[in-house]
């Protein structure tokens, strides 16, 4: 470990300026505080945290036409645990709950299945959001409700994927990436490869990471060496997980499943093709159509910054909600409910920086 | 927004339980007795010290690997007894019991009972049945009172912590949440964790009686190690420093709280007890608490300092340093 950070201090010196890299994925950013290797690195390492918390980058309507499911007769809504404290305009699926709207927390969405088939008379809505990580387990679930033929589950999706955001922030000239702390999860999945388009294109390097505070060392140590280089190419610091093509068999039921849409990323708006849609053929699981959902325009707290922080352009401490009001027990931005939001990630962590 | 309801986060043991409890209750209720919140209140009779306390108990499922709720209920009430010094004397029981329930569950439940009050020397001298509708609570739900004698000269609390204690914990953290988590309908995964749920007081009364200068005690349950440390820290305005690599956490605890997201640090605990002792006190203390069959794991896993003030800090194991930070309250797992 001490080697680690002497050699990131050698190479920071070589690379000779301030350096700037982004973990996109929050569980990187959550291990990265919880470790405190941020305090161990060199004042001209800057770590800033990507948009790779699914909860945080959800859009408000998303949450409120999911609020607005919940309350309706015949509907229980299924979610993840993360989802149920984010404020919508005006609400939270937490509130509805305790109001007596029927929100379910599952740990997947095969739980969602089994709460379908128990309950024949009522509507399962599965909120989908996630990444790579999360879709081919909702892939899997709405296929087999498809084969089962079963009528009363269907899925929300708000599902996103890693490549299109980054290359996004690249375009971004606010933020300035000088390199990709890749996420381990999403690449299981897709493999490697996915990346070699931002070192081909626009000559960033990235490191696909583990989660333990040495493979984020690691990986910082790989991006400082490629920039002192003068290079850029992706290197699989997490190859015991990781590999360049990643999981066949989960890719093909995605592709069967969904196919990509244009969808909007909260803080960083349309993003052509970032996110995945239920096929047509499918129709029939895609709560959507099903439901006849409505996403209406929503309202978010013009003073809360979660979308300059999700964009790696603000820190949580320049936010002025930040700590008050806005604090995990009452949560303002997505930022600071979600387990992997930043803002809760410095609250929790470093507030006595602040 | 709308904050007009009870939500579940309300009862995690966190920083939403506090707020409730100073903003609806201590408001209207508070009296010089109750406003210490500690584990237990401290009444003086006829010269003599008590401690006084009540807990409800509400486990789902009621019967869990290690044990049920109606051992949890008198570990619960005899060790919030306990870690204020006093010995437990006298439980009063209370059954909220749901129509249809089998009585061969409910008999099971009373039998558990006895074999904890004989572990614990306490007698149970009063109690209520009620019952309720089916579909008015899951089971059963107990509520015990329980009375203790302080047999400490000393008076522990959270506020008496001071600058230079240890703190000592009696052994693994995180069992008895993870085993209760690991029969949840919905997250229900195979491990071989079982609850810790044990009664403290046999312990306790080891480490009084050596003498050791002992500031306070307190059963990490709800809200689990890092709420309860949060608490005396702000109660007693003072820094805590926990290592990171001496935290007794077990592998299988560690994992199924990857897998969950969720923090070991503030899962509960039922048979745990965190000491504070004057740092020159600390090997006869750790010594006699060795000695019992449930500190055989115990050690030094921090110690409190000056600054910074009403915070707990941990030193992480690759030696960087961060907050530990009062739970919110409900613990939601992660989405990826």
């Amino acid at each position: 470990m001490k080697t680690l950070v002497q050699n990131i201090e050698a190479l920071s010196q070589r690379v000779g300026r301030d350096v700037k890299l982004m973990e996109v994925c929050g569980t990187h950013t959550m291990a990265a505080f919880r470790s405190g290797l941020r305090q161990l690195l060199p004042g001209c390492v800057h770590l800033v945290s990507g948009p790779g918390c699914p909860v945080c980058v959800t859009d408000p309507s998303y949450l409120d036409a999911a609020i607005d499911l919940c309350g309706r007769p015949g509907v229980i809504v299924a979610t993840f645990g993360d989802l149920v404290r984010v404020p919508g305009t005006d609400s939270s699926l937490e509130r509805e709950r305790a109001a007596g709207a029927s929100v379910r927390i599952v740990y997947s969405p095969s739980d969602a299945l089994i709460l379908a088939r128990e309950c024949p008379s009522k509507q399962v809505v599965f909120l989908g959001v996630g990444f790579e990580t999360t879709v081919p387990t909702v892939a899997w679930a709405i296929w087999r409700a498809a084969r089962d033929d079963l009528k009363n589950f269907s899925v929300l999706c708000a599902h996103k994927t890693m490549p299109r955001a980054m290359d996004a922030l690249v375009r971004d000239k606010a933020i300035n990436i000088d390199g990709f702390i890749c996420p381990g999860h999403v690449s299981v999945i897709t493999g490697a490869h996915i990346y070699r388009f931002i070192c081909e294109r626009y000559r960033i390097p990235c490191v696909v990471s583990g989660f333990e505070a040495w493979d984020i060392l690691k990986s910082i140590e790989l991006l400082l060496r490629q920039l002192a280089e003068g290079r850029a190419q992706v290197e699989n610091e997490y190859s015991r997980s990781v590999s360049e093509h990643g999981n066949a068999a989960a890719q093909r039921l995605m592709n069967e499943v969904f196919e990509p849409c244009d969808t909007a990323w909260r803080g960083i708006g349309m993003i052509e093709g970032s996110g995945l849609a239920i096929r047509e053929q499918y129709a029939g699981f895609d709560a959507v159509k099903v439901l006849g959902v409505q996403f209406p325009k929503a309202h978010v707290n013009p003073l809360c910054n979660c979308g300059s922080v999700l964009r790696g352009v603000a820190s949580p401490l320049d936010c002025q909600l930040f700590g008050r009001p806005c604090s995990p027990a009452h949560p303002i931005g997505p930022c600071m409910v979600s387990g992997e939001g930043v803002c809760a990630a410095y609250y929790k962590y470093e507030r006595i920086a602040a | 927004m709308r904050r007009d309801r009870i939500l579940l986060a309300h009862g995690g043991g966190g920083s939403l339980t506090r707020e409730l409890i100073e903003g609806s209750f201590l408001t209207q209720l508070g009296n010089p007795l109750l406003k210490p919140l500690d584990d237990s209140a401290m009444l003086v009779m006829g010269g003599k010290g008590y401690a006084f306390t009540t807990d409800s108990y509400v486990v789902k499922p009621y019967v869990f690997p290690g044990g049920d709720i109606g051992r949890l209920a008198v570990c619960g009430t005899t060790n919030d007894l306990a870690v204020m010094g006093a010995q437990p004397l006298w439980l009063s029981l209370s059954f909220i019991l749901e129509e249809g329930l089998l009585l061969a569950d409910l008999q099971k439940i009373v039998e558990s009972i006895r074999t904890t009050v004989a572990e614990t020397g306490v007698q149970i001298v009063t109690g209520d049945t009620k019952v309720v509708e089916r579909g008015k609570c899951e089971g059963l739900y107990i509520n015990t009172a329980g009375l203790g004698r302080l047999v400490t000269p000393d008076r522990l609390g959270a506020a008496n912590v001071k600058p230079g204690d240890a703190v000592i914990i009696n052994g693994w953290i995180g069992e008895h949440g993870v085993a209760v988590m690991s029969r949840r309908e919905g997250v229900a995964f195979q491990t071989s964790i079982v609850s810790d749920c044990a009664p403290l007081w046999p312990l306790v009364k080891t480490i009084l009686n050596t003498g050791a200068q002992i500031r306070a005690m307190r059963d990490p349950t709800r809200g689990g190690v890092a709420a309860a440390l949060c608490d005396i820290a702000r109660a007693s305005n003072v820094g805590i420093r926990l290592h990171e690599e001496v935290l007794p956490i077990s592998r299988e605890v560690r994992g199924a709280c990857d897998l969950l997201g969720l923090d070991p640090l503030t899962i509960a605990n039922e048979g745990k007890v965190l000491v504070f002792c004057r740092a020159t006190d600390v090997a006869r203390a750790l010594a006699a608490m060795k000695e019992h069959p449930l500190g055989r794991e115990a050690r030094v896993i921090g110690e409190v300092s000056e600054k910074p003030r009403g915070m707990v800090l941990l030193r992480t194991v690759i030696g960087g340093e961060r907050i530990i930070d009062m739970p919110t309250g409900e613990d939601l797992p992660r989405i990826c």
